[in-house]
């Protein structure tokens, strides 16, 4: 980009439309990096990924790769993946157990679980040196800052900006209606992570998160498909066929129910899309998760928790989140036209195993490498992502209901449940990070 | 630059290997594990050839996209299985990358086969070969067989292509219109990997 990329992109993003570059620029995509990706609070994992002192995942963060480890004493550590000798990757694997030490494969340099300095072989060789075992540069380094949320770890590689509570501001509530729905208060990861390439610029993937236009266009062919086997199952059987086939055929409601749902804008461009499917059935299932909810919180905060209708938590710029099905899909950028999906789901903690299906039955038909259902989406991100990096025109529109979007106390509300709200508002910050070296 | 002063080297007495110094930090490491050896049957020839017909038509429905007869293929409760990781031993109630009785198996094929399945314009095409036929158990009274093999699918979509290789485990219920599959069992070298995009049908 030439002249002062501050002036350039304020003018990409305009209120209801914003530049191609903003998705195909790659020297932007570096920037996004740092001001964004490398300064903001990114999700790293779930306590619950490393139970045992040596646990560790390795992830990125921005374009940096770090390691989430338990130590002896039970906390949990973000660190860099990186010897500080001569620069060696410490875990080359996605996750294991290290034992009570990180063991450096080139000149076996040996680190404690927090990264301190342990031990170097044939140390007398140091003597002398400016070398010190305790010096922080021997160290790996840890995260600049780390912190955690109802067991959801998050870091920062900036020292200063918001803390994570203030930072995630209204999309606290993924994890607060994620947790309360679990009748102990808590969820438990399950240890498998599918991870699926979008060749497509990572904004692409959070934009359609909460674009209520597409999921009856797009994925019309599933919904239907999936409509027509459950009418079948139901006239085969006489019995309701299984709730998750309800879960691809709510594809086919037609527009004005999805214009009922609701949208929001929080500060940091966080969004939230609400009062889809409701998933509140009266079959003996749900009957006794209901029970066994009153059973820990009273019949009148079990309402509470059971009557909230999030569909879709989108933090910032990192995170989707389906709370009522325990879904969480983390995105890693790795380049202007390449985006990685971690996908996971979780277990409420003390719930019936059949709600746990639930989960289980929405993360295969949904989240799985052989869905039916984002094939088509990942299928529009590439052509979209395609179609942006051709000259066949420089914007693209977020014009639906533009104008109208009442704010108060810097949240945002959609007019309508198919605004394009969601867009604007991530685009807004997203120019306010990039031209404030990552400070909003 | 600050001025660095380095003391005069003087020659060392070096202690220890790096085995010593690992194992003086970690003891001694675990004696692998004993595996226990890979159940084959011995069967005839005309068997064995039955079952390879098996296996090689099914690839051959399934790349010319005879979605009926891949149905046909299945017993009334079988299923199509491809576990999230080759460590996993059950399908039921676990993440698994496919996980398919006959009714989800309809859905597919009628989703593949709509108007409006976008990420099938243009369709894909596949091909398979499938080879190195093991057949691990036959019970003679039922006629019921358990057999391993190796495929290599390539897969061409707009102008790319992908490739898949793994392992298939058939458990065949001899019928009397020959073999049906009450449960196939298909891992991916890569299952653990990350996907280029998904798996729009079977592998
Ligand atoms: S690079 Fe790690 S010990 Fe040398
Ligand atoms: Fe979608």
């Amino acid at each position: 980009m030439d002249g002062s990329v501050t002036g350039d992109i304020r003018a990409l993003v305009e209120p209801d439309r914003v530049h191609r570059k903003c998705y195909t620029d790659p020297d932007i995509f570096q920037l996004e990096m740092q001001n964004i990706h490398e300064k903001t609070w990114i999700y790293v994992g779930h306590e619950s990924q490393v139970k045992n002192p040596g646990d560790y995942y390795t992830t990125l963060v921005g374009r940096q790769p770090m390691i989430m480890v338990r130590a002896k004493d039970g906390k949990v550590h973000v660190l860099y993946n990186r010897c500080p000798h001569r620069g060696a990757m410490l875990c080359p694997d996605r996750h294991g157990n290290t034992g009570q030490t990180f063991k450096c494969s080139y000149h076996a340099w040996r680190f404690n679980l927090d990264g301190s300095l342990l031990k170097v072989p044939v140390a007398e060789q140091y003597e002398g040196t400016r070398f010190d075992l305790a010096d922080k540069q021997f160290h790996m380094k840890p995260a600049e800052r780390t912190e955690s949320y109802r067991g959801f770890v998050f870091a920062s590689l900036s020292h200063d900006g918001p803390d994570l509570r203030t930072h995630l501001s209204g999309a606290i509530r993924a994890f607060d209606d994620m947790c309360d729905r679990a009748p102990e208060g808590e969820v438990e990861i399950v240890p498998n992570c599918f991870r699926v390439i979008q060749k497509s610029n990572w904004k692409i993937f959070l934009e359609n998160q909460l674009d209520a236009v597409h999921p009856s266009i797009v994925h019309e062919s599933s919904g239907r498909a999936a409509l027509e086997v459950e009418k079948d199952i139901e006239k085969r059987t006489g019995k309701k066929a299984p709730l998750s086939y309800h879960y691809i055929s709510a594809f086919t409601e037609p527009f004005f129910r999805w214009d009922t749902l609701n949208t929001m804008g929080f500060p940091n461009g966080h969004c939230t899309l609400e009062g889809y499917m409701g998933l509140r059935p009266k079959d003996p299932d749900t009957l006794e998760y209901e029970a066994v909810m009153e059973k820990h919180y009273g019949k009148a905060r079990t309402e509470e928790i059971l009557g909230v209708n999030l569909h879709h938590v989108l933090v910032y710029p990192c995170l989707s989140v389906q709370s009522p099905l325990q879904q969480l899909r983390a995105v890693r950028p790795l380049a202007h036209d390449r985006t990685l999906t971690e996908i996971w789901h979780f277990r409420l903690k003390g719930a019936p195993e059949a709600i746990y299906r639930r989960s289980l039955d929405y993360y295969y038909l949904v989240n799985a490498p052989s869905t039916m259902i984002n094939a088509d989406d990942l299928d529009n991100f590439w052509r979209c992502h395609t179609g942006l990096s051709s000259q066949g025109g420089d914007w693209v529109s977020f014009h639906r209901n533009a104008g109208q979007d009442p704010s108060k106390d810097g949240v945002y509300t959609s007019v309508t449940g198919m605004s394009e709200l969601p867009m604007r508002h991530m685009m807004k910050t997203w120019a306010d990070y990039m031209t404030n070296g990552g400070r909003r | 630059m600050t001025e660095i002063k380095f003391a005069t080297a003087k020659p060392n007495k070096i202690q220890g290997s790096a085995t010593e110094w690992a194992e003086q930090l970690d003891g001694a490491p675990p004696a692998a594990a004993k595996l226990p050896p890979l159940p084959v049957a011995k069967v005839a020839q005309e068997l064995q050839t039955a079952v390879e017909q098996f296996l090689y038509r099914q690839a051959e429905i399934l790349d010319d996209k005879h979605w009926d007869e891949w149905l046909e293929l299945f017993t009334a409760d079988g299923h199509y299985w491809m576990p999230a990781s080759e460590e996993q031993t059950k399908a039921d109630g676990m993440p698994n990358i496919f996980w398919e009785d006959l009714d989800l198996m309809r859905v597919r094929i009628k989703r593949v086969n709509h108007p409006r399945a976008w990420s099938q314009k243009p369709p894909h095409r596949t091909c398979h070969v499938v080879s190195n036929v093991v057949i691990e158990k036959h019970d003679p009274a039922s006629g019921d067989v358990v057999v391993r093999s190796k495929f290599h699918m390539a897969e061409f979509r707009r102008d790319n292509v992908r490739h898949f290789v793994g392992k298939y485990r058939h458990e065949l219920k001899k019928t009397k219109d020959g073999y049906r599959i009450k449960l196939q069992r298909v891992d991916p070298v890569n299952a653990e990997g990350p996907y280029e995009y998904v798996l729009l049908t079977w592998l």
